[in-house]
């Protein structure tokens, strides 16, 4: 208690030193008469008198010294003394120290921002209880890995396997609700009685599905999503057990999800209704678009359960030849099917964050050296008056300290501002599957990532000029300054510095090159169609009007035709899957008068109108597009693309040749009358697969997509086509109205493409630009040391010419080295990063000559500056500064 | 050996607390003459290590000081001592008897030291 008092009373006695120095002179002042006066009394001289008194005393400045030691707390005091001697260090050269702090800042933004990314996405778990123990589970076929999966199939899986504590599926839907003010489209999910039980999350208010409740014959409940309850019904309690009306059928609502939950493959749903598979795809064993999700049991690893339901598989295969020959499997986590696709480029990122991290801690450090260097003979005199090699070497961490605080500390300003840009800059689509995203901040993990940097930065900067402190270097710090000669040990540690630096952005810079030149490569793909002056949108039908084949024909024919009557608009059709979207919607098709092998022949199925190729300008190979008035009364027809012809037909005229389902039922019999050209169906990056197109008349789905092209500015017909529609049916859905060219670019592949690109030449710039400073400042501060000798050369005869050759060759050196390391470094990064790179190589040799020559340019230009200066020293004064 | 003993370790304060207690209010000087002359000049006190310690006790609440005059007419710190300062006295007080009395015991019987 008492020496906590006292403690607390000398930190704040740090505080009123000068007050209590002043107070303790009166004292002793008034101490020393009043012993003065006692000694004359007993006889002493003056003089004697004084001197006794002092001697009693035990010295002036040593009573003074022991009283303001006990005043405060010593440690603390030199470390104040410290700390204000490294601020006025710090503001005697604020070029250096700016620059310092900016370096560091910039590595610590840039990699903070990106490590809370990859925390938010790759780090933090999926939301749920052990979820480790959650797996996706789909089917997977030739040319998509992870298919959709069957009801039937779904259903043999979740009972025969032995590996799942529970499994179960979901399908996303889009629901038609009918609200006050009129039928709005919602999207909703279709899952499994379990799925939340699985996932392990609980209502908010409710309950649960109950087991069984997904059967056909069970009732049609909905439960709402939390933002869906606040949106719809104002948060009310009250509102379990209403009906809602979707797509026109009467359900009850039971329960509301917490505010918390989310799922990141749809994470826009309102409305989670129970899977009643009473849909005709349900009930065949071959029509596939429900995605699983199980929980492992404990102990048992993705692999086991793999096997396992491999196992299943080839049994359903031997039972079910027909339909599920070469129906593989997939199981893999949960996280990795959420994540899998922007890992590789998150870790991209990361990877060139914490380059540029290392640049800029290389930076500070060859800054810190080249001023230890000139601090040299100012550590000597301090050791030299008697400062003890380990308070010289405080002050140095001291300042190493600093410099690391301030400059982490703004970069974490800098970072909290960064990240929230970069949601920001996340298209909202892509939030949706990425909620995860959201949540992302300055949590204990990121703060830990700061710490750590913060540290290694403040270890790096501490030590860094305490290798220059060797004993004998101090000693020779006082003799040193005179002769003016850098020390060989410094120039050879401070160019490889600089090479290390330079080989560092080298890096970096290629693989921005290479990210920039795939993204080029992607966008200018060739898509087979044009997709400029084209709008789409979604159009959904109520089923509980539109319940006839026929209906729906005539309701699509007038949307069409009235869409395609708006001003500006040469062009308006439909589709069932917009271009470019996947590799999806497949369709298994076998040849009349071709042996069958039992494999299946899957190509991509799309549905269109007879306007559709001309609206998208997709070029005619042979053969006929489909005409007006195809429907179900005339004969099956078939269009496929030029990828079809080539696998299936080589050089035979496919036009007039027939094909049917794998039984070749007599009704699925269709004939071939025409052949475009490979329309991009799926993401840019992916490779052109055989499609087939039907007429979409002859298949009938109340969902489809609109595709219409305009004379004038797509942009403004965009919101004339709601109303245009609802003129029709103001029951009809539309929804997701977008130009095509936005539709591209807000594609998951060019998102990824172009964020990457741009991320990555950000990173490389700011290497570009911290390397050739830091290039500068060890030229610079080698030029400044060698003055005196560039003095005696110039005396001696030697041209400006000849001291331009000496500086930018020792750089050009540097640089060579530097930009050769690099290049070797970066086909291996870029072999790394092989995944991300479309359409180029990553030993692309325009790329590597082009990063090598803007280096060495710029490389030259920083030593070029410092040349100037070195050929502009004049030899009389260079020599008179002896 | 010199012909006086220095301060031994610790007691300093307590001979302060007394000092004070005796003579009530007392200015640096004072007490440090006060303690040498008590000791019938046995003990040589080096005045300097006084402040420091005057200033600890003030820090650890035992005394308190104040700006006053000296018999000069001079401006004098004087020190004053705390309740928590004469609890302490009396602790240290009791203590320190029962120190002596200890010691005390085992010389019992031997004579006089040189």
């Amino acid at each position: 208690m008492k020496s906590l008092r006292a403690w607390l009373m000398r930190v704040a006695g740090m505080f009123s030193r000068e007050q209590r120095r002043a107070g303790f002179d009166l004292e002793l002042q008034n101490h020393i008469e009043l012993q003065v006066e006692e000694n004359l009394r007993a006889g002493m001289g003056a003089f004697e008198a004084r001197r006794a008194a002092l001697m009693k005393l035990g010295g002036l400045e040593k009573t003074r010294q022991a009283y303001s030691e006990r005043g405060t707390v010593p440690f603390l005091e030199t470390l104040m003394q410290d700390l204000r001697f490294a601020g006025r260090q710090l503001r005697k050269n604020p070029g250096f120290s700016v620059l310092a702090v900016l370096m560091l800042m910039v590595g610590v933004a840039a990699s903070t921002a990106i490590f809370a990314f990859v925390d938010a996405a790759l780090l933090k778990p999926l939301p749920y209880p052990k979820p480790d123990r959650l797996v996706e589970v789909t089917e997977s076929v030739s040319f998509m890995p992870r298919a959709n999966l069957s009801y039937l199939d779904y259903l043999d899986w979740k009972r025969m396997n032995r590996e799942f504590q529970s499994m179960e599926a979901f399908r996303p839907t889009a629901y038609l609700l009918k609200t006050a003010s009129g039928t709005e489209p919602v999207p909703g999910e279709m899952v499994s009685d379990g799925f939340f039980r699985t996932l392990g999350v609980a209502p908010l208010l409710g309950r649960d599905f109950y087991a069984g409740e997904d059967l056909p014959s069970g009732p049609m409940s909905v439960m709402l999503s939390f933002p869906a309850w606040q949106k719809y019904y104002g948060g009310r309690k009250s509102v379990v057990g209403e009906a809602v009306s979707l797509n026109g059928i009467p359900y009850t609502i039971v329960g509301v999800m917490p505010k918390t939950f989310e799922f990141a493959p749809r994470n826009n749903a309102e409305f989670w209704t129970a899977l009643h598979a009473t849909d005709s795809c349900s009930l065949r064993r071959s029509c596939h678009n429900l995605t699983g999700i199980a929980r492992l049991n404990d102990g048992v690893s993705v692999a086991t359960a793999r096997a396992n339901i491999i196992t299943i598989a080839e049994e359903l295969e031997r039972e079910y030849p027909v339909t599920n020959r070469g129906q593989g499997v997939s199981v893999m986590s949960l996280s990795e099917a959420i994540v899998g696709d922007i890992r590789p480029i998150l870790l991209t990122l990361l990877a060139g964050a914490g380059l540029l991290l290392l640049i800029a801690c290389v930076n500070v450090s060859s800054l810190l050296l080249v001023r230890s260097e000139s601090r040299k003979r100012e550590i000597a005199v301090r050791g030299a008056l008697g400062a003890s090699p380990w308070r010289l070497k405080r002050q140095f961490i001291t300042e190493g300290l600093i410099l690391a605080l301030i400059g982490s500390g703004l970069g974490m300003a800098v970072a909290y501002g960064l990240a929230r840009v970069l949601v920001q800059l996340v298209s909202r689509d892509m939030i949706i599957h990425m909620p995860y995203l959201e949540g992302m901040g300055l949590n204990l993990r990121v703060f830990g990532f700061i710490m750590t940097v913060f540290l290694i930065a403040a270890v790096l900067f501490s030590l860094t000029p305490m290798s220059r402190l060797s004993s004998v270097e101090m000693r020779e710090g006082l003799t040193e300054g005179a002769r003016g000669s850098s020390g060989r040990g410094w120039r050879r540690l401070g160019a490889n510095l600089v090479i290390l630096e330079l080989a560092v952005a080298v890096v970096l810079l290629v693989c921005a090159g290479l990210l920039g030149k795939s993204f080029y490569h992607l966008l200018h793909v060739d898509l087979n169609f044009e997709p400029q002056h084209l709008a789409t949108a979604m159009v959904v039908l109520p089923d509980a009007v539109y319940a006839k084949d026929a209906q729906i024909v005539a309701v699509r024919r007038e949307i069409v035709r009235r869409v395609g009557n708006l001003p500006g608009v040469t062009s308006a059709s439909a589709t069932t899957v917009i271009p470019t979207s996947c590799n999806c919607n497949t369709d298994w098709i076998r040849f009349v008068g071709r042996p069958y092998d039992g494999k299946h022949i899957e190509v991509n199925q799309r549905d269109v109108s007879a306007g559709y190729f001309t609206t998208l300008q997709t070029k005619l190979v042979r053969g006929r597009f489909f005409i007006e008035d195809e429907d179900a009364g005339k004969p099956l027809v078939a269009i496929i693309n030029k990828a079809f012809a080539k696998k299936y037909f080589g050089n035979e005229d496919p036009v007039g040749k027939r094909m049917g389902d794998t039984e070749l039922t007599p009704k699925s019999i269709k004939e071939i009358v025409g052949v475009v050209d490979d329309l991009r169906e799926a993401s840019l990056d992916a490779e052109i697969v055989p499609a087939v197109y039907y007429p979409i008349d002859q298949n009938t789905d109340s969902q489809f997509a609109l595709v219409v092209r305009s004379k004038q500015d797509v942009n403004t017909l965009l919101p004339v086509l709601a109303p245009t529609i609802h003129a029709i049916d103001p029951g009809v859905g539309v929804v997701e109205e977008e130009t095509m060219t936005q539709y591209i670019s807000d594609s998951q592949s060019a998102y990824l493409h172009r964020s990457s690109a741009w991320m990555v030449t950000g990173f490389a710039g700011l290497a570009l630009l911290l390397s050739t400073l830091g290039l500068y400042g060890v030229i610079a501060y080698s030029v400044s040391q060698r003055e005196r000798e560039i003095g005696v050369r110039m005396a001696l005869g030697a041209q400006r010419s000849a001291v331009y050759r000496l500086i930018l060759g020792e750089a050009g050196r540097l640089a060579g080295w530097g930009i050769a390391a690099g290049v070797v470094c970066s086909v291996g990064a870029a072999m790394l990063l092989r995944s991300l790179l479309f359409g180029v190589q990553a030993w692309d040799a325009g790329t590597l000559a082009t990063v090598a020559l803007l280096l060495g340019t710029s490389a030259m230009f920083a030593a070029y500056v410092p040349a100037r200066r070195a050929a502009s020293i004049s030899p009389q004064e260079a020599l008179r500064s002896e | 050996m010199g012909d006086k003993a220095d301060v031994w370790q610790g007691t300093l304060v307590l001979m302060v607390l007394k000092t004070l207690e005796i003579l009530g209010p007392q200015h640096g000087y004072g007490i440090a003459r006060r303690i040498e002359q008590t000791s019938g000049d046995l003990l040589s006190l080096n005045y300097g290590t006084l402040y420091p310690a005057l200033l600890k006790m003030e820090q650890e609440g035992s005394i308190r000081s104040e700006w006053g005059l000296s018999e000069n007419n001079r401006k004098a710190k004087i020190y004053t001592l705390t309740a928590a300062g004469r609890r302490q006295l009396k602790r240290e007080t009791m203590s320190w008897e029962q120190t002596t009395s200890i010691v005390a015991r085992f010389f019992e019987k031997t004579e006089d030291p040189a």
